[in-house]
C-alpha cells in the first residue's frame, strides 16, 4: 500500500464535520492520514439551532461531533488555530500557531461571515453578530445590562436572532432593507401575514428601513438613525443581514473566486486547482452560495465520493424550507415567486386563523414549480414531493392548499412516490433506501431511524416516513401484528383504553370479556401492571398474585441461583448515619452481600425467599420503605447535593429529589423509571441520562425527558425551561400518566417518544399546550396513584396469610439445599458449578 | 406402581401460580388452575438457569399447552410432560399428581430419581 497520503480539512463547522463524518461512514477516512483545522475552540456544532442556547441549551449539547469521534478514527485536529495560509507550489498549509502540514488533497470548508452593513457607528459597543457561540455569549453579557435589541435583517437568521433577543427578555425590534420579512423565501402577502404574527408574539417590525448611522443613544447606549429620518434608542444592535463567503485565503494562493466572492467549483467541487476542494458556504457553484446546510451537505458526499473514485457530482440543490420561527410555521418550496416563463399561481388566504398558502404551478398547469405556506405548513412534506419528482399534479391543483370539502383526500399516497424521491432531506435519505431498511427487516419508525438516520435531523419527515413504512410492511405481507400476544388480540394502549372504559378491575374478567386461553408470561404481568397503574390495588391481593412476576410476587429481585436481593428506598440518595447503621446492621445479621448501587442506594444480596419478611420486618421497625427495585416503576430520583452545600448549587435538588421520589413513588409503569435532579448546569446529577431529568438554573427548573443509559444510551430532550416548581411538578405528572397510558409494555420513555408521531413537538403539544384536552384527566390519574400509596412490604408482613408463600417448600422448613455460598472479597457470592460440586462431596463425606 | 404421598392441601396452593414441595428428598413445583380445576406438578430445578426456582414462574398456556415459564430466562415448559418448547430436547421431569378429598398428592417412580 505504501504511505498513506494526506488529506487536509480547513474549517471544522457544520459541512467541514458532514464531510469527517461522511469519510468515516465510507470507510474512506483509511486510505488517508487526516488532519483538520478549526478556528473556533470547540469543534463542530449545531448554528441551525444557535437560539436553543438561551433556552437552556449548552454548548455540549449542541455539538455534533459523538464524543471520540477524532480519536477512534484517528482524525487529528488543531482547534483554535486558524489554518492562515495555503502554498500550492510545495502543497502545504500553514496555521496561525505554526502548524505546517503537507497535503495530497485539500477540503476548503472555511464557512462564512456575517455580513455587517458599513454604517457608520457599526463598531460600535454592542454592535454584535449571530454566528457563534462566543457570538451568543457577548450577546447574553451585552443583555444584562440591556432592556432594548434591533436585528438588522429581517432573513430566516434575522427571526433566528429576534428569538434570541426576546428569550433574553429583551424588547425587541427587526428592522429590515427589504418592504417584507423573510424577502427570499416569501411572497409579498406570504410575508405580511407572517409579520402579523410575529408582531402579535411581541416584536417590532420596522420594514423599508436603512440604517444611516449608529450614535450614542438617549435612554439606551446606541441610537440607531435612519435615511427616512426616523430613530430607534437601543441597547444592542445584531446585525443579520446575510453571509459572505469566507474566501480569503483561496484569493492568497490565487484560486478562482466569483466577483462577488465564493471560490469557484465545478461539479465535482474541485476548485481550479485539481487537489483542492471547496464545500459548504464559502463554495461558489454555477455563479450561487447555497446558505442553507443541506446544500453544503450535498457537496460533502459529492467529494467523498470522487475520493472514493466513484462518478459523483454536485448539481445544485434544492432549497425549499420548512421551519418554525419564533413558534411560527413557515415553508418555502421551489420558485415561491413565480419567476418561471408562464407560470400560473393560486393563493388561498384564511385572515382568520392566519393562513397563508401559494402555490405556483407550470402554464399546463400539471407541474408544481413552487409553494409558500405560511401558518400551516401540514401539506409541505406532499407539495415538496410533487415538486422534485414532477409528480403530475391533479385536475384541480388548488384542492392542495383549500381546507378539505369533503372526504377525499388529495395528499400524495407513498405509494405515488418514485424510489429516487428524498423522503429525509436533511440526510438525503430515499424511498429506496427506506425500502431497503424495511426489506432487511427494519418494522418501527425506531428501527429506521437508527438505521438510515432518516427523520433523526429535522424530524419533519417523521409523518411521511411512517407512511412509506406503513404501506411496504403491508406490501410486503408483513403483517403489522400489534397484538400483546396470542391471548388478546389488542395491544396493551387497547387494553389499559378497555380496563379504564368499562372499568375492569380483574385479569379474569378482561381475559373473559376481551380474550381467549389461560393468559401466558407476556400478558399477564403487562395486565397486572396496568391494573396497578390505574387502580392501584395491593399487587399480592390474591386476583392479581397469579399475575406478576417473581420479582413482584417476592417483592425482591431475583439472582441467577434463586436468591434474592433487597433494595430500601434511600430517597435521593440522602440517609442518616443512623438508618446507614441500621442498613448496615440488616445486612451483617443476614450475611448479605452489600453493593452500592448506581441509583444511590444500597443493594443488599443472597436473601433467601423464607428470610425476605424477617429481613424487611427489621427494616419497616428501623424506618425505611420497600424501593419497588423489583418492580416496572419509579426507581430513584438521584440526585447532587445542590446549593445546601455546593458552592456552585444553584438550588436545593436534594430537596427536590425527595420530594419528586416520595410523590411518584410505587407507580407501575409499563417500564422502570429514573429521574435525577442536578443543583445546576454542572449537572453532576447525570439528569440528561434519565426517564426525567431536571436542572437548577437561575431563571428557573428546565425539564429534560425520555433520556436513559444502559445498551441503547440516549441523551434526553429539553421539553421546558425556567419553571416554577408548581409547574414542573405538573408537567411531569401529565408526562407520566400519558407514558403510563400509551407506551408498548417493556418500552421505555425514550422508545416511546422516538415512535411517536410528532415526536418531541407532538408530546409538547400534548402535555404543556393540552392539545388533547387530557391534562386535567392525567393530573387527576396520577393524584390517584399518590393518594392511594402504600408501602407493599408493610402491607405484606402485616398480613399473616401472604407470608405463607415466603417458604422454599410448603411443607418443610428446610431451606433450598441447592443455594450454597462461597467468600470473595470478605463477603459472600454465589459458587459456581465447581465449587459446588465440592461441597456435594465433603456433604455425602 | 403409583404411590401417591400426601403433600400439602388444597389449601395450601396458590391460584394461577406455583408453590414447591419436599417429596421424598425431590424438590417438586406444583401449579394450580382453579377455573380448570387442574393441578400439573414438575420438578423444581430450572436446566437452563441451574436454579430451583420453576415454581416461581408465570403459568398459562402457549398455543393450548399449559406451561409455565422460567422466572429466570423465560424457556416455557409444558406443565403435563416437562417438555421445553424452545428446545424440545430438554425435558424436565413430570409428576403424576391428584387432589383426593382436599388434599394433594403427588407419585414419584423409581425412574424419576434416576432423572
Amino acid at each position: 500500500m505504501g504511505t498513506k497520503q494526506t488529506l487536509v480539512v480547513i474549517g471544522n463547522g457544520m459541512v467541514g464535520q458532514n464531510f469527517l463524518a461522511s469519510l468515516v461512514a465510507n470507510g474512506i477516512n483509511k486510505n488517508y492520514k487526516i488532519v483538520a483545522f478549526c478556528e473556533e475552540p470547540r469543534a463542530a456544532y449545531d448554528r441551525v439551532h444557535l437560539s436553543e442556547f438561551f433556552s437552556g441549551k449548552t454548548a455540549d449539547d449542541l455539538s455534533l461531533v459523538e464524543p471520540g469521534f477524532f480519536e477512534q478514527n484517528d482524525i487529528t485536529v488543531h482547534l483554535g488555530d486558524k489554518a492562515n495560509k495555503i502554498y500550492r507550489h510545495s502543497k502545504s498549509v500553514v496555521s496561525e500557531k505554526g502548524v505546517m502540514i503537507h497535503y495530497d488533497k485539500l477540503v476548503l470548508a472555511t464557512g462564512s461571515y456575517p455580513f455587517v452593513p458599513p454604517v457608520p457607528g457599526h463598531d460600535r459597543a454592542n454592535c454584535l453578530v449571530y454566528r457563534t457561540i462566543e457570538d451568543l455569549v457577548a450577546m447574553q453579557t451585552a443583555a444584562k445590562s440591556g432592556k432594548v435589541g434591533v436585528v438588522v435583517g429581517g432573513g430566516l437568521l434575522g427571526l433566528e436572532a429576534a428569538k434570541a433577543l426576546k428569550d433574553l427578555g429583551l424588547q425587541t425590534h427587526v428592522v429590515e432593507f427589504a418592504p417584507r420579512l423573510m424577502a427570499v423565501q416569501l411572497d409579498e402577502a406570504g410575508g405580511a401575514m407572517l409579520r402579523r404574527k410575529i408582531e402579535a408574539l411581541g416584536v417590532t417590525v420596522h420594514t423599508g428601513k436603512n440604517t444611516s448611522l449608529i450614535t450614542d443613544g438617549e435612554q439606551c447606549v446606541n441610537k440607531m438613525c435612519f435615511a427616512d429620518g426616523e430613530e430607534l434608542e437601543t441597547d444592542i444592535v445584531l446585525f443579520s443581514a446575510g453571509i459572505r463567503p469566507r474566501d480569503d485565503i483561496a484569493r492568497d494562493c490565487s484560486l478562482d473566486v466569483g466577483p462577488r466572492g465564493g471560490i469557484v467549483i465545478n461539479n465535482q467541487c474541485l476548485t481550479s486547482d485539481p487537489d483542492i476542494y471547496a464545500i459548504g458556504e464559502c463554495a461558489l457553484w454555477n455563479g450561487m452560495i447555497y446558505g442553507l446546510v443541506a446544500p453544503g451537505y450535498a457537496m460533502a458526499r459529492t467529494v467523498v465520493a470522487d475520493l472514493a473514485g466513484k462518478v459523483a457530482s454536485f448539481t445544485g440543490a434544492d432549497m425549499s424550507t420548512k421551519l418554525k420561527l419564533m413558534g411560527v410555521d413557515v415553508a418555502s418550496i421551489g420558485d415561491a415567486h413565480a419567476k418561471s416563463q408562464g407560470a400560473l399561481v393560486y393563493t388561498y388566504q384564511n385572515g382568520a386563523s392566519e393562513v397563508y398558502k401559494r402555490l405556483v404551478v407550470s402554464q399546463d398547469k400539471k407541474q408544481l414549480l413552487g409553494a409558500v405556506l405560511v401558518g400551516d405548513v401540514s401539506g409541505y412534506g406532499t407539495l415538496l414531493q410533487y415538486c422534485l419528482n414532477g409528480i403530475e399534479l391533479p385536475e384541480n391543483p388548488d384542492a392542495l392548499i383549500l381546507p378539505p370539502r369533503s372526504d377525499e383526500s388529495v395528499g400524495l399516497g407513498p405509494d405515488a412516490l418514485p424510489m429516487s424521491a428524498q423522503i429525509c432531506s436533511c440526510y438525503d435519505v430515499t424511498k429506496g433506501a427506506v425500502c431497503k431498511a424495511i426489506e432487511a427487516g427494519c418494522s418501527t419508525i425506531g428501527a429506521l431511524k437508527a438505521e438510515t438516520k432518516a427523520s433523526t435531523g429535522c424530524g419533519g419527515c417523521a409523518p411521511l416516513l411512517k407512511s412509506v413504512m406503513n404501506s411496504e410492511l403491508a406490501k410486503h405481507g408483513f403483517e403489522v401484528n400489534t397484538d400483546i400476544c396470542e391471548h388478546f388480540a389488542y395491544t396493551r394502549q387497547d387494553l389499559y383504553n378497555l380496563i379504564m372504559v368499562e372499568e375492569i378491575r380483574t385479569f379474569d374478567v378482561l381475559l373473559e370479556k376481551h380474550g381467549k386461553g389461560r393468559g401466558c408470561e407476556i400478558c399477564k404481568p403487562a395486565v397486572g401492571s396496568i391494573l396497578a397503574s390505574y387502580w392501584n390495588d395491593y399487587i399480592l391481593k390474591s386476583e392479581h398474585l397469579g399475575l406478576q412476576d417473581t420479582n413482584d410476587t417476592f417483592l425482591a429481585n431475583m439472582q441467577k441461583d434463586g436468591t434474592y436481593s433487597i433494595v430500601p428506598r434511600i430517597t435521593g440518595g440522602e440517609i442518616s448515619p443512623d438508618m446507614l447503621i441500621a442498613l448496615g446492621q440488616v445486612g451483617k445479621k443476614y450475611k448479605l452481600y452489600t453493593k452500592i448501587t448506581g441509583g444511590q442506594r444500597v443493594d443488599l444480596f443472597g436473601a433467601r425467599v423464607d428470610q425476605l419478611p424477617h429481613i424487611w420486618k427489621e427494616l419497616i421497625d428501623a424506618g425505611f420503605e420497600s424501593g419497588h427495585a423489583y418492580g416496572k416503576s419509579l426507581r430513584t430520583v438521584k440526585s447532587c447535593v445542590g446549593s445546601t452545600w455546593c458552592r456552585y448549587g444553584i438550588d436545593d435538588s436534594v430537596g427536590l429529589a425527595v420530594e419528586l421520589e416520595n410523590r411518584y413513588k410505587g407507580l407501575r409503569s409499563p417500564h422502570k423509571l429514573k429521574f435525577a435532579v442536578s443543583g445546576c448546569t454542572r449537572e453532576c446529577a447525570e439528569a440528561q441520562g434519565k426517564d426525567v431529568g431536571v436542572i437548577a438554573t437561575e431563571t428557573g427548573w428546565n425539564l429534560y425527558v425520555c433520556g436513559n443509559g444502559g445498551m441503547k444510551p440516549r441523551h434526553a430532550d429539553l421539553f421546558a425551561t425556567s419553571l416554577d416548581k408548581e409547574t414542573l411538578i405538573k408537567y411531569i405528572d401529565r408526562f407520566l400518566s400519558f407514558y403510563v397510558r400509551t407506551a408498548d409494555r417493556l418500552q421505555r420513555t425514550a422508545v416511546w417518544m422516538e415512535n411517536m408521531e410528532g415526536g418531541l413537538d407532538y408530546l409538547k403539544s400534548v402535555i404543556i399546550d393540552d392539545k388533547l384536552g387530557l391534562c386535567e384527566q392525567l393530573e387527576q390519574q396520577m393524584q390517584h396513584v399518590i393518594d392511594t400509596y402504600h408501602c407493599e412490604w408493610k402491607t405484606t408482613i402485616e398480613d399473616e396469610s401472604k407470608l405463607k408463600r415466603f417458604r422454599h417448600f410448603i411443607n418443610s422448613d428446610q431451606p433450598d439445599d441447592n443455594v450454597v455460598f462461597v467468600e470473595e472479597r470478605g463477603q459472600i457470592r454465589p459458587a459456581d458449578e465447581e465449587e459446588r460440586k465440592h461441597f456435594k462431596m465433603l456433604e455425602v463425606a | 406402581m403409583a404411590q401417591w404421598i400426601d403433600v400439602c392441601s388444597v389449601d395450601d396452593l396458590q391460584p394461577d401460580s406455583g408453590v414447591c414441595a419436599l417429596v421424598n428428598g425431590q424438590q417438586v413445583a406444583i401449579f394450580y388452575m382453579p377455573r380448570e380445576s387442574a393441578v400439573y406438578a414438575l420438578n423444581n430445578y430450572d436446566p437452563f438457569g441451574n436454579a430451583n426456582v420453576l415454581s416461581r414462574g408465570v403459568i398459562g398456556d402457549i398455543k393450548g399447552q399449559p406451561v409455565v415459564a422460567s422466572p429466570l430466562y423465560k424457556q416455557h415448559f409444558n406443565l403435563q410432560t416437562g417438555v421445553c418448547l424452545e428446545d424440545e430436547t430438554v425435558k424436565i421431569p413430570a409428576y403424576a399428581i391428584r387432589i383426593e378429598n382436599g388434599s394433594v398428592q403427588v407419585s414419584i417412580t423409581e425412574q424419576d430419581y434416576e432423572l
